[in-house]
């Protein structure tokens, strides 16, 4: 069981995190924030493992995760 | 389930201002977990450089120097001399540390300053808008160098940490990358020696982090990483070029 | 109180010590090096730090460090050093930073002659860097004013955080006087807080030139006019001497203004009416005894300076608002006029005068 939280506004869209998912549970979302970018979100159904990777590629920052 | 990665508190509360993908963003993030972790957020002051860069004013939650052009090592020089209690680091680009800062950056580090120098390299003027840099590799297209960067007429990529590594007095001189998480988890095992060293009065350490730049790259972000792994650390070996005991 | 016979330079670096200045940092320039040599040696005496710098730019900007932490700090410099220095300045100024820069002034432009003179009176009132800002600048025409001056500055540059200059010439720095040293201040790190603070982080201690919002900056701008305007009004200094009766005056500053006094009491001995307007701080320039001018009694204002082209010469004409003819006479390069050649340059004045 493990899950990531995407903090939607500061998200970039920049997909680097998506690049280095190996379960690829993510994906651009359909929240626009307010830079005007459309926020990174985790597919609920992919399983995630917690392996931190996308957390550790975020260059916002912007990833939290659950394990 | 248990949060087993957050944002360090030492990062203010926002988006940063770097373009998406920007890989100074993790180079930043990096920092301020390592300031989390050593517990001197209070005691720590950044010294900033003009480029991209100097954006860190925004991002860091700590003291705070933005320098002109290339003299972060000189003024945090001023700094740890005066404070040597603080710690203090300084955060520079290619431009900034290879180009107009370079006899700052030598004479810090020949001195052996008490410092932390951070060099985050991508090989191009990137706040500017893509001039070409003292590390912009042969053949890749700036600005300034439209057709590629020619050792004919340009010379070639200066390779700081071959440079400084020369030099006596450093402690630590070693080159990472940002391009994975397995390199930027390696990048922050190097930074933390590089600031237990200042921790130790050990002296001068400089980190260089290899990074990229989309905008002025002409490229995605995810693109700019394939690009890193073929181009920029072929030029740009990694390693730890200077470790004194 | 101690009495001692000093070399300018030296007595310029004690002074400086004896203010609480616990950091300095610069580079080798002639005419100036004593500063440095003695600061070297001085410094750790007394628990402060001395820094060779790699340069004149690291070494401002080593000061821009040091001020930060609210340690008085100092660099010094000869003219082209200054030029060196000048981004270091502006940058000082745009931080509200406070420090002490010293200039011993040789020839120029370029490199100039490393013989005394003073041909950096506009670079130092007018523009020593980019961006507008002032500084403000002590012209001392003894040793012991050059003590005085030197000491004043570091309190100066702490109470309205800016760099404060001394613009001394070639001569004041080598020639050895007789002078008397002040007490030695208590070195304590002054508590600072930085205006940019309060927009950028207002826990932490922020400094920048460059407030992102333009709104911002132009505060900043605004809160350094104001300032300026202030030291308009209290902080210029100046020196009369025989101005009361006077049918010439010359304008004068620094070792000039010693060498005119010398002309001045020849010419008074001949039954000439001259005196001597000379300021002594440089920015703000105390307009005022120029405006005090009585144009029917004053036939003409001589600006007499090491310097060619003249360069005072715009300051009085400011004051004077053309009210009284100026004429210029000047040396340069090291070539120093005699008092003897100012005795002779206002009798050929006055000759001109009456040919008129």
């Amino acid at each position: 069981m493990a899950k990531v939280e995407i903090l939607k506004d500061y998200c970039k869209s920049c997909k680097l995190c998506m690049q280095v998912c190996p379960k690829q549970v993510l994906r651009v979302g359909t929240y626009t924030n307010k830079m005007g970018y459309d926020a990174v979100e985790m597919d609920e159904t992919k399983g995630c493992i917690g392996c931190k990777m996308c957390a550790t590629m975020c260059p916002e920052g912007a990833i939290e995760v659950y394990r | 389930m248990e949060k087993v990665y957050t944002r360090p508190k030492s990062m203010n509360p926002r988006a940063t201002g770097y373009c998406p993908g920007c890989l100074h963003g993790v180079a930043t993030r990096l920092i301020c977990e390592l300031i989390d972790e050593f517990g001197i957020q209070d005691q720590t002051t950044s010294v900033l450089p003009i480029g991209c860069s100097s954006m860190g004013v925004f991002h860091f939650d700590t003291d705070m120097i933005v320098s002109l052009h290339g003299r972060a090592p000189a003024v945090a020089t001023g700094v740890k001399r005066c404070s040597p209690k603080r710690f203090v680091y300084t955060y520079q680009g290619d431009g900034d540390l290879a180009a107009i800062g370079l006899s700052e950056i030598m004479h810090a580090a020949n001195r052996g300053e008490n410092i932390t120098a951070i060099f985050v390299n991508n090989s191009i003027y990137g706040m500017t808008g893509g001039q070409m840099a003292p590390t912009t590799l042969i053949g890749q297209k700036a600005t300034t160098a439209q057709d590629g960067r020619d050792p004919k007429r340009e010379g070639y990529p200066m390779k700081m940490c071959e440079i400084l590594a020369q030099l006596e007095a450093p402690v630590l001189v070693a080159r990472c990358a940002l391009d994975t998480p397995a390199h930027i988890n390696e990048a922050k095992k190097v930074l933390r020696q590089g600031f237990q060293n200042q921790l130790d009065q050990k002296g001068f350490s400089f980190i260089e982090l290899l990074s990229n730049c989309p905008t002025n790259w002409g490229m995605s972000a995810e693109k700019t990483i394939a690009w890193m792994q073929e181009h920029t650390m072929k030029t740009f070996p990694l390693g730890v070029f200077k470790a004194k005991e | 109180m101690e009495k001692l016979f000093m070399k300018g330079n030296e007595a310029i670096a004690e002074a400086a010590v004896r203010a609480g200045c616990r950091f300095f940092a610069g580079y080798p320039i002639t005419p100036q090096n004593e500063i440095p040599e003695y600061m070297s040696k001085r410094l750790p005496q007394v628990g402060g730090v001395f820094v060779q710098g790699e340069s004149e730019v690291a070494s401002v900007n080593m000061v821009v460090g040091a001020a930060y932490t609210g340690t008085r700090a100092m660099t010094s410099s000869s003219g082209p050093g200054l030029s060196l220095k000048s981004e270091g300045l502006s940058s000082l100024a745009g931080s509200e930073l406070p420090a002490v820069v010293v200039n011993i002034m040789r020839g120029g432009p370029g490199v100039g002659s490393i013989q005394a003179a003073q041909m950096d009176y506009l670079q130092a009132t007018k523009a020593s860097g980019h961006g507008g800002f002032r500084m403000l600048v002590y012209a001392p025409a003894t040793v012991q004013e050059a003590v005085d001056f030197t000491y004043l500055a570091f309190d100066k540059a702490m109470e309205y955080r800016t760099p404060v200059l001394i613009s001394a010439d070639g001569c004041i720095g080598s020639m050895m006087e007789q002078v008397e040293l002040p007490p030695m201040k208590e070195a304590e790190k002054e508590d600072l807080h930085f205006f940019a603070s309060q927009y950028l982080n207002p826990k932490r201690k922020v400094i920048t030139s460059m407030l992102p919002v333009e709104s911002e900056q132009e505060l900043y701008n605004k809160k350094l006019a104001a300032m300026y305007q202030k030291w308009e009004e209290t902080e210029f200094l100046k020196e009369e001497y025989l101005l009361e009766d006077a049918e010439y005056v010359i304008a004068a500053y620094g070792t000039s203004a010693r060498i005119a006094k010398s002309a001045i009491q020849i010419l008074r001995g001949k039954g000439v009416k001259v005196g001597l307007f000379r300021p002594i701080t440089l920015y703000p320039f105390p307009y005022d005894s120029l405006r005090k001018l009585d144009e029917k009694q004053v036939k003409k204002v001589l600006c007499l300076e090491m310097s060619i082209p003249a360069q005072l010469v715009e300051d009085l004409k400011i004051g004077l608002e053309g009210r009284i003819p100026i004429a210029c006479y000047g040396r340069s390069a090291g070539m120093i006029f005699t008092t003897e050649d100012v005795v002779e340059e206002i009798e050929r004045q006055i000759r001109q005068e009456e040919c008129e």
